[in-house]
């Protein structure tokens, strides 16, 4: 095949992923009754699109099941089919089925048909039951138009082609020579049909002759140009049936008169001679009449190579979908960086100190450029919130029927706009977050009567910006956490000590400790095992935050803050010798000068500084690194705390500079991966300086005092 | 070689199409709706339109009906690109003006030999 269709598999499932979310959305707003023929066309489009998607990349289990899907929904289109509350929740299946298969398909492995069988015999079962559609499930029919339409326009070119046809008719029919009379109307010309063209159709059947009658055109003062006089006889040697070749017509047979009919015999037998040398498909479809027109044939072939290559050279699996005004901006600013440019060379060929203060402002013109740019180049990878909380309404609603309760979604702050890949991994935790909520925090409708509340439970997602970072809140207005269970909980589990007392803040954070989970009976919901402390983790990773609060009997709000890209940290410069470190800000709890009365040292050379109740580890950068520091004691040194993996530690450092967005540089990628150090960046003056990986640095610290502690106690 | 104008709503296939035309050197303009195509080809003179049927906004048929109203495109190859299951829609979008219709599943070569052949 002239191009490798493989290359456009993954606009195919990105596409699809698109159509099926599109199709469930529609699906959640149509109750029964009140569907408007705009999202049932929705619906279709969707399923049509993945249909005809599929059956060109010769998906054929999910072409198979999208037809039925597609036949259902066509009935419905046409008013002939109600969308019942049944059919929905069929065609909602549907979706996740056919997420399945496309996952499964883009992920290369084989399609299993567990889940689409069974469905698709409800579809069939249910196209049955309607007597107003006898005819749409029957393959038979449709595969006899499709065989027409296919042999209308068509050249025999390709080889499964061949096979096609072979299938279709024995393969040694005897060359039968066909006498054609056709003598279009004068206005064929005008519905865009070119005689030539069906000649050339013709011609790709068998050996074709062809002669023009032109006693019909008239003299030149009354000929009109757009009309046509001529009539033909064409004699066609092929082994192709009467069928075949009237549907060459078919797009005309109206507007003209067509006669077909088989030429004497004695020729034919002739012919029949002749054919037993004669040459394959191709070769005997060139050698029709208008010869070089066919040329395309060999123009495909040699069309392979280049294909091939460029296939090879893209092996990306990700894409990202770009409003087409983002790029244009772009393309606006990459104008204007350009015109700077030149006009900065211009500068530079003849330049004199008069020219001066025209070089700052060409500099100062390129700093804005290039900021402007660097803005637009990061607004490329932000996408609308509503990316990751699509799913939600589905989700509900299908939670609200296995539980029993009432649940109304909002949502607000949508168009609130975070990096891409931040949003593909911030999904799951919020799935958990919103299971958690309905699962544990939601009350039972008579529970929630009683206690005075509207018996449906409101689950609100909200997102928005504050500061640098976007923060998501998760709320319900549930039964709020119960502290006294959860350090009951806590004590039993052995993550607290019996006798600690825990201010209310502590014993919210005791959820997000490992092991731990309040629900008494682990539910089909939520506490499948991947718990609180996942979720944590999940967002530290992402360099985020998770906060609680809770108000025992009226709900309890999670907040989400992360930082709106993986590209850029906003980071606190700090020297330690003749080094620059960056600490990300988000990490920073405070940064204050050691009074030596608060040092405490432990067992292993630890020394712990009390910060208000906590005790603090003081890791010095320049030992963790090994390089020489300004400032070895601890006397008015400075320490910056920061807090990783729910742990505080203090980073003693000489001196804390600015304040800057940094870009981030992967070490892993460049040189190799180091324990502690995160990344990489560089700074105005050129230099490289390392960004700090605090839970690596906690990790590599209490890794240290371990084995000094074990050294010691060997000795 | 000639300017083609694509018209479907799936990208996949806008994708596919032009590719494939590209391939022997056809010059692509593509749309995702009827009316964008529209748009675009009012004032350009493409040498033939290739349009999916389904779309929002405004349908393959409706697309070709406008074209042949234009008298620049009176006598332009107008293909409509669909699946199968839209084929009772022919005597429609032959009434609409298309020059041809050819079938989904997608085939490379019977494209390009449809097109060559409506071009001329």
């Amino acid at each position: 095949m002239a191009i490798d269709l493989e290359q456009f598999h993954q606009v195919f499932f990105e596409e699809s992923f698109e159509g099926l979310d599109l199709m469930e959305q529609a699906l959640l707003n149509i109750g029964p009754h009140n569907e408007t023929p705009e999202t049932i066309n929705t619906i279709f489009r969707a399923a049509h699109s993945i249909k005809g998607g599929s059956g060109t990349f010769g998906f054929t289990a999910v072409t198979d099941f999208t037809h039925v899907l597609e036949t259902l929904l066509d009935e419905a289109r046409d008013g002939k089919r109600q969308l019942t509350s049944e059919i929905i929740e069929l065609l909602l299946e549907s979706c996740d089925c056919l997420r399945h298969m496309m996952q499964q398909l883009s992920s290369g492995n084989p399609v299993d048909d567990n889940q689409s069988q069974p469905l698709r015999a409800k579809f069939e079962a249910l196209l049955q039951q309607d007597p107003e559609s006898p005819t749409m499930t029957g393959n038979n029919h449709e595969a006899v138009v499709r065989d027409c339409v296919d042999a209308l326009l068509c050249a025999p070119l390709p080889k499964d082609d061949k096979a096609d046809d072979n299938a279709r008719e024995p393969t040694d029919v005897p060359h039968n020579e066909w006498i054609i009379h056709f003598a279009p109307e004068p206005q064929i010309l005008l519905t865009g049909n070119e005689p030539l063209r069906l000649f050339r159709e013709l011609g790709s059947l068998g050996e074709l002759t062809i002669c023009a009658d032109v006693t019909n055109i008239p003299a030149l003062n009354q000929l009109a140009a757009d009309e046509c006089y001529i009539h033909w006889t064409l004699t066609l040697r092929t082994p192709a049936d009467k069928n075949r070749i009237t549907e060459v017509f078919d797009w005309v047979l109206d507007e003209c008169k067509l006669d077909v009919s088989p030429a004497p015999k004695t020729d034919v037998a002739q012919h029949n001679n002749t054919d037993a040398e004669s040459s394959p498909p191709l070769q005997r479809a060139a050698t029709a009449e208008p010869t070089k027109d066919l040329t395309p044939v060999s123009a495909v072939t040699t069309s392979t190579e280049p294909n091939k290559d460029t296939h090879t050279a893209i092996p990306s699996n990700t894409s990202i979908r770009v409003g087409i005004d983002k790029v244009d901006s772009l393309i606006n600013l990459v104008g204007e960086l350009v015109i700077t440019q030149s006009m900065l060379s211009e500068l530079g060929n003849n330049f004199d100190m008069n020219k001066v203060e025209k070089l700052s402002q060409g500099l100062e013109q390129l700093l804005q450029n290039t900021k402007e740019l660097q803005e637009s180049v990061m607004q490329i990878r932000m996408l609308p919130i509503s990316f990751a909380f699509n799913r939600f309404p589905r989700m509900i609603r299908d939670l609200a029927a296995k539980t029993d309760k009432k649940i109304e979604l909002k949502l607000s702050g949508e168009q609130t706009e975070l990096d891409k890949t931040v949003m593909e991994q911030i999904g799951d935790p919020l799935v958990h977050l919103v299971r958690n909520a309905i699962d544990h925090g939601l009350e039972p409708a008579a529970q929630r009567l009683n206690a005075g509340k509207p018996e449906t439970g409101t689950i609100a997602l909200n997102a928005y910006h504050q500061g640098g970072n976007i923060v998501i809140e998760i709320a319900d207005d549930g039964r709020g956490l119960n502290t006294e269970k959860i350090l009951a909980k806590a004590r039993d589990k052995g993550i607290v000590d019996s006798g600690a007392t825990l201010s209310e803040a502590h014993i919210y954070e005791l959820i997000f400790e490992p092991g731990f989970s309040t629900a008494e009976v682990v539910s089909d919901i939520s506490g499948r095992g991947v718990g609180m402390d996942v979720v944590r983790r999940n967002i530290k990773q992402l360099g985020g935050r998770i906060e609680v609060e809770s108000v025992l009997g009226q709900g309890t709000t999670f907040k989400i803050y992360l930082p709106l890209t993986l590209a850029i940290l906003d980071g606190q410069l700090v020297r330690v010798g003749s080094e620059t470190y960056i600490i990300p800000l988000i990490a920073i709890v405070e940064s204050l000068q050691i009074k030596t009365d608060l040092v405490n040292k432990v067992s292993g050379h630890m020394l712990l500084y009390r910060l208000r109740e906590d005790n603090v580890p003081i890791i010095p950068v320049y030992q963790e690194f090994g390089i020489e520091a300004e400032n070895k004691e601890l006397e008015n040194g400075l320490l910056v705390v920061v807090e990783g993996d729910g742990q505080k530690i203090g980073l003693l450092v000489d001196d804390l500079l600015a304040q800057q967005q940094v870009v981030i540089k992967s070490l892993e990628s460049n040189y190799k991966a180091v324990r502690g150090i995160s990344g990489a960046t560089i700074l105005g003056d050129g230099s490289v300086a390392l960004i700090l990986d605090i839970p690596g640095l906690i990790t590599l610290a209490s890794n240290r005092s371990y084995n000094r502690l074990k050294q010691n106690r060997a000795a | 070689m000639a300017q083609i104008l694509i018209v479907d709503d799936s990208a996949s296939m806008r994708n596919m199409v032009s590719a494939t035309l590209q391939s022997v050197g056809h010059k692509i303009t593509d749309a995702c709706d009827g009316k964008a195509a529209l748009d675009k080809a009012k004032g350009a003179n493409f040498d033939a339109v290739v349009t999916d049927l389904n779309m929002p906004i405004m349908d393959g048929i409706t697309l070709i009906k406008n074209l042949r109203a234009l008298p620049e495109y009176k006598y332009t190859p107008l293909l409509l690109l669909t699946t199968e299951s839209a084929a009772d829609k022919k005597s429609e979008g032959k009434a609409a003006g298309a020059t041809g219709w050819l079938v989904k599943p997608f085939n490379p070569a019977k494209l390009l030999a449809t097109v060559e052949r409506v071009l001329n």
